[in-house]
Formats: structure tokens, C-alpha cells, sequence
């Protein structure tokens, strides 16, 4: 019964969108008041019809209704009650729908938020993003609906991939996916702006905290997977440069990009057009992020299911969203003209740099995760791109992308002089110059020097940009303390954000100077690696709710002084008769000590072992650049209900 | 500044960043295009000594060796696609999906005594779903159709004739 009412509000749920697509459009185009008026409660209605189909597919889920094919296939009995809930996004009907839901979530949220909107802006965003919806759901409908019945249902079901069974992955999904999807509402904003034939500064202030809110979700999600990959698969790395873990690197760069012309737009402006096309492009980019790898054109370990109906419906879908809002962009963008002049040396000159640098980045990733495919298609031939092809074309534009990035906010707006800005920031030159040259001295390697560098750069770069604002050191402790309030939370934001990049280099230059072996040893015997001694002091058997495992008891010492005892393990899960690796992880915050237990072999276990300098500083600097976002979106200026008329009245002060 | 030298200045700076990522991936792509191919595939278009590509295939059945090399786990074992079979040898952990008479798809160089010297072998993939690049290679040396159910067991590979 539960899952036919969840059933029918999934098709409730096509029904409103198809509505929300039409209705409100074509009352922005009639100037009728009523039909544009229907947008916000079809979008309220529709994101509550797709809770409730949700809501049907957790508690099928949690009930163990394995009459639904999906919970029979993924879920079991004995499987913890959380993993059964996480679960439901675990597979690809599952998460198919959770990214719907929080389409949906997004149409309601300019439903509730964007009240002060202009009617027929609103309309039109609220349209758009009921289209996109309507696609969406009609494939999770017709192709890959969760809540499909199988009869005879089965006694038990086939549990949950284990790897999957773990709290990271739990929360991974629903935070990266809030984060490819909230670049609809840019997206949205966009298309919407091109069907008015109008961008002024206040659209690129309604369409800032979106991207921000986006973003930052976005920041963390891809940081939550990174760690999970670390953690969980026991690889000793971080990033490895898979087609999906690139595809969510490809809107995160794009909507960085985004997130800065947008200032450009609502400070200045300029930059409009680049800003549309932007925003089409980052969602075009979360879009192909989703369902390319879903869809098995790109191979890949997270891929969930190969069918070749659904990628043909997922083709014909991108095809139609992203190529029909270009063609927009093609017909309607001449209409836009800038009206900002600013000269390169500026803020503005900075921040074009910026999206430059990040767009080249963006586009060597791009091209390096879509060659394989169109190698096979054009040429036959079977080959791969490595990770030492990203790395040789991405670091060497992230230097200049992190030497701009402390100078750019040091920049007035409109015309600079580079010298006096530099001088702003002598004491953060001076501070990495210092710190690259000791890391270079010190260990021989200039990866690591470059990065160490940078780090340094961006960090007290940030800081002397406070610092700088808020007059310290410089002015009596009143003065200070009276700047100190008067600065605006995204100045904060923003300095925090270029702060948690350099924090999150900082990790990445560390992980460079990593140490690992692999070794077969005998219980009692001792191993040295990174200066540490590692003695395997036993092998046991241990039993969990629903595996059993193998565990290893490993002491490290360090010149005779304990400094941990840890106990990676092998997990044998019971019903999908598969085995996952448990790592054991000891960090201080500034290595980890990192342990991984392979097969045994004449009494011998084999053990992977490492020593990853300064590991947690990269998913930490994720979280305060994340943190920063959060930040900069509490600024009170870029609050979503802040009335029109004030914007109108900043755009007034800009222009006088 | 006039608008006419503000677009030449954008215009010229988006020409040197696009320019310095096209000349960074062409160079990039020269050196690190990893190509995979299959061990029929190694006679006719073996690649240059040293340089890494790709290997993938079914593990023959009865063929893995496991064995301690100064202390670091080793592993030998045969790759085959029916047509050809080569040895590789493997330091390291074998994954968790390794199994004989499935899937792989190993990373390495090819030595001079003919052997394949794999830095990574990848096995990430469930006992029903093989490598998309090894049931390709699969299909074309002629053993498995995928419409008439699951490969056969790979210990029958090397005696069947290729049906092309």
C-alpha cells in the first residue's frame, strides 16, 4: 500500500512539474497576472508530492518491504536501521530520485524565498526549473522507478554493496547531490534572464547567494567523498582522478568561476553575458557530472547500472536542456550589453583572471575525462587518461590561478596600480618566500616547496587583506575595533575561503612527501617506515551485526615510545559474500598513520602501510572553504528577501 | 581606456590562458595517453618498451602464484582473452575482487623477457558485471556473446578455437 501512494505521488509529482513548466511561462509571456501567479504553490506542491514519494521509499526501506524490487535488491533484514535509510540513495533509482527531491527542494525554495522577486522573474525561474523537473522525473518514472513492485517477493534481501555501508557515504550523496543541483537555480536565473532580455545588478544579486549556497555544499560534498575514498577504500590517496570524481570537479571550478563574475555583475555591471554562459555552463557541467557516469558512458567504480534505454533518455534529456538554453544563449545574449568599464590592472581585471584561469583548468580536465570516449568513438582506439596528465596540466595554471588570488581583493575596483597593492602584501610575500625556500632546503622536493609556498600565500595573504581592511597595527585599538564591525560578512567569507584553500594546498604539498610499503609480516615482527616501528602483535577473528572479520593488532612506536595501537581489519560481509578492507587511521592533526590489512599467506599477513603528512589539512581546508561560503551567504546585503527597492538604491550609490 | 583597448586586453588574455592549457594538454597527452590493450593485441601492436599501458583480460584459471619477495607480497599469474595469454607479475595487494576466471584490468609495463610487470591491477567490479574494456575484448576474439548468458569459465578459453 505504501509504496503505490508513493507510486502515485511520484506521478503526481510529473503532473505538477509538466504544469510548472507551462503555466507560469506562459503567463510571463502573456503579462498574465494569474497564470504567472500559479508558480510558487505548483512548486510547493510538487517538491511536497516528491517528500511524500520519498518519504514511501524510506519506509519501504526501513519496513523491509521486499516486495519492492529496489529495497529487495539493495537492503536486508539484518542491515543497520541507518544504512537502511542511507540506503535508499545508495543505487541509482534511489538516487535518481533524492535528485529530484532536491530539484524540487529548489523550485520551493524561490517559491518560499524569493517572494520579492519580480513577478514575472519569478515565473520564469519557477518555470524553468519545473521543466528541467518534469524531464527529470519522467525518467525516474518511466525508467527507473524505486518503487516498482516484484512478485513473488524474495524471503530476504541482497543487502547493500558494503562499501557503501559506511557513515560517509551516508551523508556523501544527498550533500554533493544538494550541490549539483542547486546550480539549477543559477541556471534557472539564467535562462530566465535570457527570456527577459535583461541583466542588471540586482539579478546578479539575487543570483549570488544561490550560487553560494551551491557552492559550498558542492565544496563539501566533494570533500566528503575524497575523505570517504581515503578512508574507506584504503588506497592511501585522496584523489585519483576518476571520471567521476573529475566530474565533480568540473561544476565546482565553472560555478568558483561563477560565484566571482557574479560580483563582477552585481558590483560593476560587466561581465554579464560571461556570467550567463557561466551559469548554463556549470549546470550543463552538474548535469553531465550526474548522468554521464550513470548513464555508463564513462567508465567508472561508482558507475551503478549499464542500460542502454536509459542512457539514450539521459542523452536525449541533456541534449535538449543544454543545447536548448545555448540556443537561447545564442539568440538572446546580443541583446545584453555591458555598460562597466574597468581597466585590466582592477579588481574586475583580477576576478576576469580568475574565471580565465579556472575556466583553462576546467577545460584541460574536461578534455582529459571525455578523450577516452571520443578516442573510441572517432578512432576505435581503447585508451585511458592518468592521473600524471592532470597533474602536468593542472598544477602549472593553479600557480598563477593562487598568485592572483591573494591580489585580487587587495585591488580597488575600476583602475589599480599593482605596485602600492603589493606592497599591501609584502610581509605574505616575504612569509612564503621564506616558507618555499626552508620546504625546498629542507626536503629536496620542489612539488612540495611550490605548494608549502602557495599555502603560505594564500593564508597570510588573506590575513594581511584583514588586516589591511580593518586598519590593525596601524590605528588606534577604537579605530580597529570600529572597522572590525563595519567590515561585511562576505569580506570574512571570502577572506576565510582563499584561507581554507591555502589550508587544503597545504595538505595536498604534504601528501606529495607521503611514505608507504607493502609488506608480508609475521605476528611479533616489526616493520619501520616514516621513522615509526610498526610490530604486528596478533591476527583475530572478530564478529559484527553483519559480517565477520579479521582483524590485525598493530602497535607503531617511535624511538621506543608508544604512540598507538591500532587494529585495521578485513570485513567478510554474510549475505553479498564480498570482503571490504577497514583501515586503521591514527592523525594528530599533522600526519595520519595509516594502516591497511591485505590477505594472509603462510601464517604472514600482508599489510599496507603509511605515513601521509599533513592528510587532514586537505578535507579540513574543504570545510573552511565550504565555511567561508556559509559565511559570506549570512552578509546581510546578499540576504535572498532583501527588498528590490534596496537594490535598487545600491545600484543608485554604484552608478552616482 | 576605451572599451576597443579593454576587449583587446580580455581577448588577450583569454588567448594566453586557453593557449597555455591547449600547449600544457598536447603536451601532457603525448606522454600519458595510456592505451588498453588486450594480449592478442600485444603481437600485432606491441607497445614501446618502458612505457605503461593498460592489460586486461580474464585471469586464467589455475594460474595464480602467490609468493613473498624479501619480505613484500607477490603475485604471479596469466591474463588471457582466449586468443593469447601473457605472465604478469604483480607486487602489492591483490583486491578484494581478484578472483581466477574473472575480470582484470592490470596497469604495468611490458619487460624485455615478455613478461608484464603490473603496477596496478584493478578489480573492481562484482562477480555478474565484467570491465566493460575486458568483455570488448572479449566479444571480438569471438568467445562470448553476451546475448547468450555469462562468459564461460575461463579455464575452457585457451582451448577454444576463435571463431573469426
Amino acid at each position: 500500500m505504501i509504496p503505490e501512494l508513493g507510486h502515485f505521488a511520484l506521478a503526481l509529482a510529473v503532473a505538477i512539474a509538466g504544469a510548472q513548466a507551462v503555466l507560469p511561462l506562459w503567463g510571463a509571456r502573456a503579462r498574465d497576472a494569474r497564470l504567472m501567479a500559479t508558480a510558487p504553490a505548483l512548486a510547493i506542491g510538487q517538491m511536497l508530492a516528491l517528500l511524500a514519494a520519498y518519504g514511501c521509499l524510506i519506509w519501504s526501506a526501513v519496513v523491509d518491504d521486499f516486495s519492492v524490487a529496489n529495497v529487495a535488491e539493495n537492503s536486508n533484514s539484518l542491515k543497520p536501521l541507518i544504512y537502511k535509510i542511507t540506503g535508499t540513495w545508495g543505487n541509482h533509482e534511489g538516487s535518481i530520485l533524492l535528485w529530484c527531491l532536491i530539484l524540487a527542494l529548489c523550485g520551493g525554495a524561490v517559491a518560499l524565498f524569493g517572494r520579492t522577486l519580480p513577478s514575472s522573474l519569478r515565473a520564469r525561474v519557477i518555470g524553468v526549473l519545473g521543466f528541467t523537473s518534469a524531464g527529470f522525473l519522467l525518467f525516474a518514472l518511466t525508467t527507473s522507478n524505486p518503487l516498482d513492485r516484484v512478485w513473488p517477493p524474495p524471503i530476504d534481501g541482497r543487502d547493500m554493496n558494503p562499501l557503501l555501508q559506511d557513515p560517509g557515504l551516508a551523508v556523501h550523496p544527498p550533500v554533493l547531490y544538494a550541490g549539483y543541483v542547486g546550480f539549477a537555480i543559477p541556471f534557472a536565473f539564467a535562462v530566465a534572464a535570457l527570456l527577459e532580455g535583461r541583466v542588471d545588478a540586482a539579478w546578479g544579486r539575487w543570483v549570488r547567494p544561490w550560487t553560494l549556497a551551491a557552492w559550498s555544499l558542492l565544496t563539501g560534498g566533494i570533500a566528503l567523498g575524497s575523505w570517504w575514498a581515503y578512508y574507506e577504500l584504503g588506497w592511501g590517496g585522496y584523489w585519483f582522478w576518476d571520471p567521476v570524481e573529475n566530474a565533480s570537479l568540473l561544476p565546482w571550478l565553472s560555478g568558483t568561476a561563477l560565484l566571482h563574475s557574479a560580483i563582477v555583475v552585481e558590483k560593476r555591471e560587466a561581465l554579464k553575458i560571461w556570467t550567463i554562459l557561466l551559469a548554463i555552463g556549470t549546470f550543463s557541467l552538474s548535469l553531465c557530472g550526474t548522468f554521464m557516469v550513470r548513464s555508463g558512458i564513462l567508465n567508472s567504480v561508482h558507475t551503478f547500472a549499464n542500460d542502454p534505454a536509459r542512457g539514450v533518455f539521459i542523452l536525449g534529456l541533456l541534449a535538449l536542456v543544454i543545447g536548448g538554453s545555448l540556443l537561447l544563449f545564442a539568440l538572446r545574449a546580443p541583446v545584453m550589453s555591458a555598460t562597466g568599464i574597468f581597466a585590466p590592472i582592477s579588481r574586475e581585471g583580477a576576478l576576469v583572471l580568475n574565471n580565465i584561469l579556472l575556466c583553462s583548468i576546467c577545460a584541460v580536465v574536461l578534455t582529459g575525462t571525455t578523450y577516452p570516449l571520443f578516442a573510441e568513438l572517432l578512432f576505435g582506439a581503447k585508451l585511458s587518461v592518468g592521473p600524471p596528465y592532470f597533474q602536468a596540466t593542472v598544477f602549472p595554471l593553479a600557480v598563477p590561478l593562487f598568485l592572483a588570488m591573494s591580489l585580487g581583493p587587495v585591488l580597488p575596483w575600476k583602475r589599480a596600480e599593482l605596485w602600492p597593492a603589493l606592497l599591501k602584501l609584502w610581509w605574505a610575500a616575504l612569509i612564503a618566500a621564506v616558507v618555499g625556500t626552508a620546504a625546498y632546503l629542507g626536503l629536496r622536493a620542489s612539488f612540495a616547496a611550490v605548494g608549502f609556498a602557495a599555502s603560505a600565500w594564500l593564508i597570510f595573504g588573506s590575513l594581511a587583506e584583514l588586516v589591511e581592511r580593518t586598519r590593525l597595527f596601524r590605528a588606534p585599538f577604537a579605530t580597529f575595533r570600529s572597522r572590525v564591525a563595519a567590515q561585511p560578512l562576505s569580506v570574512w567569507g571570502s577572506a576565510v575561503a582563499h584561507a581554507g584553500m591555502g589550508v587544503t594546498v597545504a595538505g595536498i604539498a604534504g601528501m606529495s612527501l607521503a611514505v608507504s610499503t607493502i609488506v608480508a609480516v609475521h605476528p611479533g615482527e616489526t616493520v619501520q617506515l616514516g621513522g615509526y616501528d610498526w610490530t604486528l602483535l596478533a591476527l583475530r577473528d572478530d564478529q559484527g551485526p553483519n559480517y565477520t572479520a579479521r582483524v590485525a593488532d598493530i602497535r607503531v612506536t617511535r624511538n621506543g615510545d608508544d604512540v598507538v595501537t591500532f587494529h585495521p581489519s578485513r570485513r567478510m560481509f554474510t549475505v553479498q559474500k564480498s570482503s571490504v578492507t577497514d583501515t586503521a587511521i591514527q592523525t594528530n592533526g599533522l600526519r595520519d598513520l595509516y594502516a591497511v590489512l591485505g590477505e594472509e599467506r603462510d601464517d604472514a599477513a600482508v599489510l599496507r602501510l603509511h605515513v601521509n603528512p599533513l592528510a587532514p589539512w586537505i578535507w579540513f581546508g574543504a570545510l573552511v572553504m565550504a565555511a567561508g561560503g556559509v559565511l559570506s551567504l549570512a552578509d546581510r546585503r546578499l540576504r535572498v528577501g532583501a527588498p528590490a527597492r534596496r537594490a535598487a538604491g545600491v545600484k543608485a550609490g554604484i552608478a552616482s | 581606456m576605451t572599451r576597443k583597448r579593454r576587449r583587446l586586453w580580455i581577448v588577450l588574455a583569454c588567448g594566453l590562458g586557453l593557449g597555455s592549457a591547449t600547449a600544457l594538454a598536447l603536451a601532457a597527452f603525448r606522454d600519458n595517453l595510456v592505451f588498453f590493450l588486450a594480449p592478442s593485441d600485444l603481437a600485432s601492436k606491441a607497445p614501446m618498451p618502458g612505457r605503461s599501458f593498460r592489460l586486461g583480460g580474464l585471469v586464467e584459471q589455475g594460474s595464480v602464484r602467490k609468493s613473498t619477495d624479501d619480505g613484500h607480497p607477490a603475485a604471479k599469474f596469466r591474463i588471457t582473452d582466449g586468443g593469447a595469454s601473457v605472465d604478469v607479475t604483480f607486487v602489492g595487494i591483490l583486491p578484494d575482487l581478484f578472483r581466477e576466471g574473472q575480470g582484470v584490468v592490470t596497469l604495468g609495463t611490458l619487460q624485455t623477457d615478455g613478461t608484464f610487470r603490473a603496477s596496478e591491477v584493478l578489480a573492481k567490479h562484482d562477480e555478474t558485471y565484467m570491465p566493460k574494456d575486458v568483455a570488448d575484448a572479449l566479444k571480438k576474439s569471438g568467445h562470448w556473446n553476451p546475448a547468450s548468458g555469462p562468459p564461460p569459465p575461463a579455464a575452457t578459453w585457451n582451448t577454444m578455437s576463435p571463431k573469426s
